[in-house]
């Protein structure tokens, strides 16, 4: 692919054409910048804060360092998919009921890593919940709240599942 | 800048023949970096993410050995069948970056990029690995040991792809250990990766090497053999354990740079080694 070649990226179950773009940038500002899908924050660009976190490929990864055209084929889940209908999901309720979101920018960042960890582990020990959250900074909350909403989440599923 | 993404190992060698100056890119955690930064503008890249070929392990119990494909993210070596084989490798693992970068960032990554604080270079350097290489003329195998040459220096020629690398498993106590300034999403300041293989005679044999304290990854040749000198009943004394840990410390050749000083990574290798001696020894 030459240097402004248009190219598809499956996202969130649709296709959408990059037009008018750079080849070397990254999915993060693809998304936010191209596409008009700004959930994925950008702080760091350097995949150390976790805000632009998406889900590639099966795989919780920072958008910042994947390279959008390389992801041409692959299977690209941003926050907007989580819920199309415009309904929160219960990871999404649970952090607005713990207070987990205060200036809300690593949110979304959290909520993808959130879903994948609970996606792979339906009740996962304290050091795990920490550990899959561990690549998501937010200097809002101090993680208490945050932590509280995945144990919600966790209690009201297996409650659910009961 | 072009970018190249060939569906097969064949197809990946043929655009590397025909463009020998282009950037490989495995999982892009340095060199997106570099790239968002502006601080490399690659003429052609190669994305390598589709090749299959690169994606897979084995570990054969028969000849004792491992061998894990270039594009294996770390996130597979944290746990499962590779992590119980070489439970050093899955420390190592379980240090890098974030989940996001381990289920990203790749050995073959490592290996092409041979930062001397690459957290999986130890471990290749303890175990005695070697690295497999493929350009259209054949396959190369190359120790460890030859192929890093300095810092971000290694010997692939402009032709040749990382496909795997492979180790023997070693009969003993495995362990790394990393100092950085905090645990999570840091780059080491130190690290080292300590083997005792009992494999090749009665008595253990120690290998250790050592990260982010030298321009390559430096392997204690003379602390090891000091050690493996010592007679058995001595091994673990404690004054045995703690000679070893600042003969470590004197082998490690660290600098000054912006991440820490070069006194406090030669003490810092002096403690991780004599803590992963004391591990290994009391297991």
């Amino acid at each position: 692919m030459s240097e402004h070649q248009i190219y598809t990226l499956h996202i969130n179950g649709d296709e959408h054409q990059v037009k008018d773009a750079w080849i070397g940038e990254s999915l993060l500002y693809v998304l936010r910048e191209r596409l008009g899908l700004p959930g994925a924050k950008g702080a760091c660009e350097q995949g150390e804060c976790g805000s632009c976190t998406v889900v590639l490929d099966g795989d919780a990864v920072c958008s910042c360092l994947v390279l959008a055209a390389s992801a041409v084929g692959s299977d690209i889940a941003t926050v907007e998919g989580l819920s199309p209908d415009g309904s929160l999901t219960d990871v999404q309720q649970a952090f607005i009921d713990e207070g987990a979101v205060q200036c809300g920018f690593c949110t979304p960042g959290l909520i993808m890593a959130a879903h994948h960890l609970l996606d792979h582990n339906s009740s996962p020990s304290e050091l795990e919940v920490k550990e899959a959250l561990s690549g998501n900074i937010c200097r809002c909350t101090g993680y208490g709240r945050i932590f509280a909403a995945v144990d919600k989440v966790v209690s009201v599923r297996q409650g659910a599942s009961r | 800048m072009t970018v190249l993404i060939p569906n097969t190992l064949d197809e990946a060698l043929a655009m590397l023949s025909d463009n020998p100056s282009a950037d490989l890119l495995t999982g892009g955690t340095d060199m997106m970096v570099e790239v968002n930064f502006n601080h490399r503008k690659p003429s052609t890249v190669i994305a390598l993410r589709r090749l299959t070929e690169l994606q897979s392990w084995s570990i054969d119990k028969e000849q004792q050995r491992v061998t894990i494909g270039a594009g294996v993210p770390y996130a597979e070596m944290e746990r499962g069948p590779l992590a119980e084989t070489l439970p050093c490798l899955a420390e190592a693992a379980r240090t890098v970056g974030s989940p996001q970068i381990r289920a990203a960032g790749t050995l073959g990554g490592n290996l092409g990029t041979c930062s001397p604080a690459g957290d999986g270079l130890p471990v290749l350097s303890a175990l005695d690995a070697t690295v497999h290489l493929l350009s259209p003329t054949g396959e190369r195998q190359i120790s460890f040991h030859d192929f890093m040459t300095g810092p971000k220096r290694n010997v692939r020629a402009s032709d040749e792809i990382i496909t795997a690398v492979s180790m023997n498993i070693p009969n003993g106590w495995q362990g790394y250990a990393k100092v950085g300034v905090r645990n999570a999403m840091v780059i080491s300041v130190a690290s080292a990766c300590l083997v005792l293989d009992h494999s090749v005679s009665d008595t253990r044999m120690v290998r250790l090497a050592l990260g982010s304290v030298g321009p390559t990854i430096i392997r204690c040749r003379e602390t090891e053999s000091w050690w493996n000198s010592v007679p058995s009943t001595q091994q673990t004394a404690t004054a045995t354990i703690d000679e070893f840990g600042s003969r470590a410390g004197d082998e490690s050749r660290p600098i000054d740079d912006h991440r820490s000083t070069a006194d406090y990574r030669r003490h810092a290798i002096s403690v991780l080694s004599r803590r992963l001696l004391t591990r290994g020894t009391q297991s």
